[in-house]
Protein backbone atom coordinates (compact mmCIF):
# COMPACT_ATOMS: atom_id res chain seq x y z
CA UNK A 1 0.00 0.00 0.00
CA UNK A 2 1.52 3.27 -1.15
CA UNK A 3 0.10 6.48 -1.81
CA UNK A 4 2.05 9.28 -4.21
CA UNK A 5 1.12 13.44 -4.29
CA UNK A 6 2.67 15.76 -6.58
CA UNK A 7 1.64 19.11 -6.64
CA UNK A 8 4.35 20.39 -9.83
CA UNK A 9 3.96 23.16 -12.68
CA UNK A 10 5.90 20.29 -14.66
CA UNK A 11 3.92 18.09 -16.89
CA UNK A 12 3.36 14.39 -16.34
CA UNK A 13 4.09 11.48 -18.33
CA UNK A 14 1.03 9.24 -17.74
CA UNK A 15 3.40 5.73 -18.83
CA UNK A 16 5.73 6.45 -16.03
CA UNK A 17 2.70 6.91 -13.42
CA UNK A 18 0.96 3.90 -14.89
CA UNK A 19 4.03 1.66 -14.87
CA UNK A 20 4.62 2.83 -10.92
CA UNK A 21 0.67 1.54 -9.57
CA UNK A 22 1.36 -1.30 -12.08
CA UNK A 23 4.98 -2.86 -11.89
CA UNK A 24 5.77 -5.26 -9.04
CA UNK A 25 2.41 -5.32 -7.91
CA UNK A 26 0.91 -8.68 -8.19
CA UNK A 27 -1.25 -8.84 -5.73
CA UNK A 28 -3.32 -6.22 -7.81
CA UNK A 29 -5.31 -7.06 -10.84
CA UNK A 30 -6.83 -3.48 -11.45
CA UNK A 31 -5.26 0.16 -12.17
CA UNK A 32 -7.74 2.75 -13.34
CA UNK A 33 -6.31 6.05 -14.13
CA UNK A 34 -8.11 9.83 -15.23
CA UNK A 35 -6.30 12.50 -16.90
CA UNK A 36 -8.01 15.97 -16.66
CA UNK A 37 -7.19 17.94 -20.23
CA UNK A 38 -7.56 21.74 -20.76
CA UNK A 39 -10.17 22.29 -22.88
CA UNK A 40 -11.01 24.44 -25.53
CA UNK A 41 -15.19 25.95 -24.94
CA UNK A 42 -16.04 27.26 -21.80
CA UNK A 43 -19.13 29.98 -21.55
CA UNK A 44 -19.98 30.68 -25.32
CA UNK A 45 -15.57 31.38 -25.85
CA UNK A 46 -12.35 29.40 -26.57
CA UNK A 47 -9.97 29.24 -23.65
CA UNK A 48 -6.19 29.46 -24.46
CA UNK A 49 -5.08 28.53 -21.29
CA UNK A 50 -5.83 28.13 -17.53
CA UNK A 51 -4.12 29.10 -14.90
CA UNK A 52 -4.07 26.79 -11.67
CA UNK A 53 -3.07 28.30 -7.92
CA UNK A 54 -3.06 26.61 -4.84
CA UNK A 55 -2.47 26.62 -1.13
CA UNK A 56 0.85 25.19 -0.40
CA UNK A 57 1.43 22.27 2.23
CA UNK A 58 -2.80 22.13 2.98
CA UNK A 59 -3.51 21.01 -0.23
CA UNK A 60 -0.95 18.07 -0.30
CA UNK A 61 -2.53 17.67 3.42
CA UNK A 62 -6.22 17.82 1.86
CA UNK A 63 -5.26 15.31 -1.21
CA UNK A 64 -3.32 12.88 1.77
CA UNK A 65 -6.32 12.61 3.25
CA UNK A 66 -8.73 11.91 0.82
CA UNK A 67 -6.21 9.09 -0.68
CA UNK A 68 -6.49 7.55 2.94
CA UNK A 69 -9.98 7.69 2.64
CA UNK A 70 -10.59 5.74 -0.27
CA UNK A 71 -8.07 3.43 0.31
CA UNK A 72 -9.62 2.48 3.18
CA UNK A 73 -12.66 2.59 1.85
CA UNK A 74 -12.13 0.50 -0.94
CA UNK A 75 -9.08 -1.57 0.06
CA UNK A 76 -6.91 -0.10 -2.66
CA UNK A 77 -3.28 -0.80 -3.17
CA UNK A 78 -1.64 2.07 -4.77
CA UNK A 79 -2.64 5.33 -4.97
CA UNK A 80 -1.16 8.39 -7.22
CA UNK A 81 -2.28 11.60 -7.49
CA UNK A 82 -0.21 14.40 -9.58
CA UNK A 83 -2.12 17.99 -10.11
CA UNK A 84 -0.32 20.72 -12.38
CA UNK A 85 -0.13 24.57 -11.17
CA UNK A 86 0.71 27.94 -13.25
CA UNK A 87 -0.14 28.66 -16.80
CA UNK A 88 -1.30 25.66 -18.62
CA UNK A 89 -1.97 26.33 -22.26
CA UNK A 90 -5.11 24.32 -24.05
CA UNK A 91 -4.84 20.92 -24.53
CA UNK A 92 -2.23 20.40 -21.76
CA UNK A 93 -2.60 17.51 -18.93
CA UNK A 94 -3.81 19.19 -15.65
CA UNK A 95 -4.49 16.36 -13.60
CA UNK A 96 -3.55 12.48 -13.04
CA UNK A 97 -5.37 10.06 -10.22
CA UNK A 98 -4.56 6.16 -10.92
CA UNK A 99 -5.05 3.46 -8.39
CA UNK A 100 -4.76 0.25 -8.04
CA UNK A 101 -6.67 -2.57 -6.39
CA UNK A 102 -7.86 -6.40 -6.51
CA UNK A 103 -10.73 -6.12 -8.75
CA UNK A 104 -11.50 -3.27 -11.29
CA UNK A 105 -15.07 -1.78 -9.66
CA UNK A 106 -12.91 -0.78 -6.38
CA UNK A 107 -10.69 0.44 -8.47
CA UNK A 108 -13.64 2.82 -10.45
CA UNK A 109 -15.04 4.05 -7.61
CA UNK A 110 -12.14 4.66 -5.80
CA UNK A 111 -10.65 6.74 -8.65
CA UNK A 112 -13.90 8.42 -9.16
CA UNK A 113 -14.33 9.03 -5.19
CA UNK A 114 -10.83 10.77 -5.24
CA UNK A 115 -11.15 13.05 -8.69
CA UNK A 116 -14.88 13.86 -6.72
CA UNK A 117 -13.24 14.70 -3.41
CA UNK A 118 -10.71 16.67 -4.96
CA UNK A 119 -12.61 19.29 -7.59
CA UNK A 120 -14.67 19.75 -4.31
CA UNK A 121 -11.96 20.02 -1.18
CA UNK A 122 -8.58 20.51 -2.93
CA UNK A 123 -7.45 24.20 -2.54
CA UNK A 124 -7.05 24.40 -6.32
CA UNK A 125 -8.42 27.98 -7.82
CA UNK A 126 -8.68 27.86 -11.72
CA UNK A 127 -8.90 31.00 -13.96
CA UNK A 128 -9.52 30.47 -17.38
CA UNK A 129 -7.61 32.80 -20.34
CA UNK A 130 -9.71 33.57 -23.66
CA UNK A 131 -7.68 35.51 -26.22
CA UNK A 132 -8.96 39.06 -24.81
CA UNK A 133 -9.81 38.54 -21.45
CA UNK A 134 -9.91 35.98 -18.73
CA UNK A 135 -12.01 34.89 -15.56
CA UNK A 136 -11.84 32.99 -12.31
CA UNK A 137 -13.76 29.46 -12.65
CA UNK A 138 -16.86 29.29 -10.33
CA UNK A 139 -17.73 26.39 -8.47
CA UNK A 140 -20.28 24.25 -9.96
CA UNK A 141 -22.95 22.13 -7.84
CA UNK A 142 -23.10 19.75 -9.68
CA UNK A 143 -19.32 18.63 -8.77
CA UNK A 144 -20.27 19.55 -5.06
CA UNK A 145 -23.54 16.76 -5.71
CA UNK A 146 -21.14 14.58 -7.02
CA UNK A 147 -19.18 14.48 -4.01
CA UNK A 148 -22.18 14.22 -1.70
CA UNK A 149 -23.15 11.21 -3.32
CA UNK A 150 -20.80 9.05 -1.84
CA UNK A 151 -21.37 10.34 1.45
CA UNK A 152 -24.69 9.40 1.09
CA UNK A 153 -23.81 5.62 0.05
CA UNK B 1 4.43 36.51 29.15
CA UNK B 2 1.94 38.42 27.30
CA UNK B 3 -0.35 40.87 29.02
CA UNK B 4 -2.87 42.86 27.65
CA UNK B 5 -1.47 45.68 25.75
CA UNK B 6 1.04 43.42 23.67
CA UNK B 7 0.01 42.98 20.28
CA UNK B 8 0.49 39.29 18.29
CA UNK B 9 0.72 38.81 14.78
CA UNK B 10 -1.92 36.91 13.01
CA UNK B 11 -0.28 35.94 9.19
CA UNK B 12 -3.51 36.31 6.33
CA UNK B 13 -3.19 34.40 3.22
CA UNK B 14 -5.32 35.65 0.54
CA UNK B 15 -6.08 32.90 -2.59
CA UNK B 16 -8.21 32.18 -5.75
CA UNK B 17 -10.12 35.42 -7.01
CA UNK B 18 -10.28 37.24 -3.00
CA UNK B 19 -6.08 37.49 -3.53
CA UNK B 20 -6.90 39.33 -7.05
CA UNK B 21 -9.26 41.18 -5.87
CA UNK B 22 -7.27 42.69 -2.75
CA UNK B 23 -4.05 42.94 -4.62
CA UNK B 24 -2.39 41.29 -1.42
CA UNK B 25 -1.56 37.31 -1.44
CA UNK B 26 -0.15 37.92 2.55
CA UNK B 27 -0.71 40.86 5.06
CA UNK B 28 0.74 40.63 8.89
CA UNK B 29 -2.30 41.71 11.26
CA UNK B 30 -2.14 42.32 14.50
CA UNK B 31 -4.52 41.31 17.04
CA UNK B 32 -4.39 42.01 20.95
CA UNK B 33 -6.40 39.16 21.94
CA UNK B 34 -7.56 36.15 20.76
CA UNK B 35 -10.66 37.05 18.33
CA UNK B 36 -13.21 34.33 16.65
CA UNK B 37 -12.76 34.62 12.69
CA UNK B 38 -15.80 37.03 12.30
CA UNK B 39 -14.18 39.35 14.43
CA UNK B 40 -11.11 39.17 12.98
CA UNK B 41 -12.67 39.85 9.77
CA UNK B 42 -14.03 42.96 11.07
CA UNK B 43 -10.87 44.42 12.72
CA UNK B 44 -9.53 43.42 9.10
CA UNK B 45 -12.32 45.87 7.37
CA UNK B 46 -11.43 48.62 9.94
CA UNK B 47 -7.89 49.00 9.52
CA UNK B 48 -8.73 48.40 5.05
CA UNK B 49 -12.17 49.72 4.42
CA UNK B 50 -11.84 49.23 0.92
CA UNK B 51 -11.63 44.91 1.11
CA UNK B 52 -15.52 45.39 2.44
CA UNK B 53 -17.09 44.00 0.10
CA UNK B 54 -14.59 41.38 -0.81
CA UNK B 55 -14.49 39.89 2.59
CA UNK B 56 -18.34 40.26 3.53
CA UNK B 57 -18.96 37.61 0.83
CA UNK B 58 -20.47 34.17 2.74
CA UNK B 59 -19.16 32.01 -0.04
CA UNK B 60 -15.37 32.45 1.40
CA UNK B 61 -14.22 29.75 3.33
CA UNK B 62 -11.39 30.46 5.99
CA UNK B 63 -8.72 28.09 7.41
CA UNK B 64 -6.99 27.90 10.63
CA UNK B 65 -3.58 26.84 10.54
CA UNK B 66 -4.27 25.05 7.21
CA UNK B 67 -7.70 23.84 9.16
CA UNK B 68 -10.91 24.77 7.34
CA UNK B 69 -12.49 26.51 10.18
CA UNK B 70 -16.21 28.18 10.88
CA UNK B 71 -16.89 31.87 11.64
CA UNK B 72 -16.75 31.17 15.65
CA UNK B 73 -13.74 29.60 15.39
CA UNK B 74 -10.83 31.37 17.64
CA UNK B 75 -7.54 33.19 16.18
CA UNK B 76 -4.73 33.79 18.49
CA UNK B 77 -1.16 35.42 17.91
CA UNK B 78 1.20 33.16 15.48
CA UNK B 79 -2.02 31.26 13.60
CA UNK B 80 -1.82 30.66 9.91
CA UNK B 81 -5.67 32.27 8.32
CA UNK B 82 -6.68 32.13 5.15
CA UNK B 83 -9.52 32.88 3.16
CA UNK B 84 -10.57 31.99 0.10
CA UNK B 85 -13.36 31.31 -2.51
CA UNK B 86 -14.81 28.21 -3.42
CA UNK B 87 -12.27 25.62 -4.49
CA UNK B 88 -11.91 24.73 -8.26
CA UNK B 89 -9.32 22.04 -9.20
CA UNK B 90 -9.18 19.15 -11.51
Amino acid sequence: MSIEITISHDDFDIAVLHDALQIGNVQQGAVVTFTGLVREFSHGDNVVALELEHYPQMTEQLLLSIAEQAQNRWQLGRISIYHRIGYLPLGEQIVFVGVSSKHRQSAFDGAQFIMDYLKTQATFWKKEHFSHSSQWVEFKASDVQAQQKWAAD
Amino acid sequence: MVTGNDAEQVKLLFFGQLKERLQCASYNLAIKQPLSIKQLKSHLISLQPSWQAALNNDLLIAAVNQQIAQQQAIVKGGDEVAFFPPVTGG
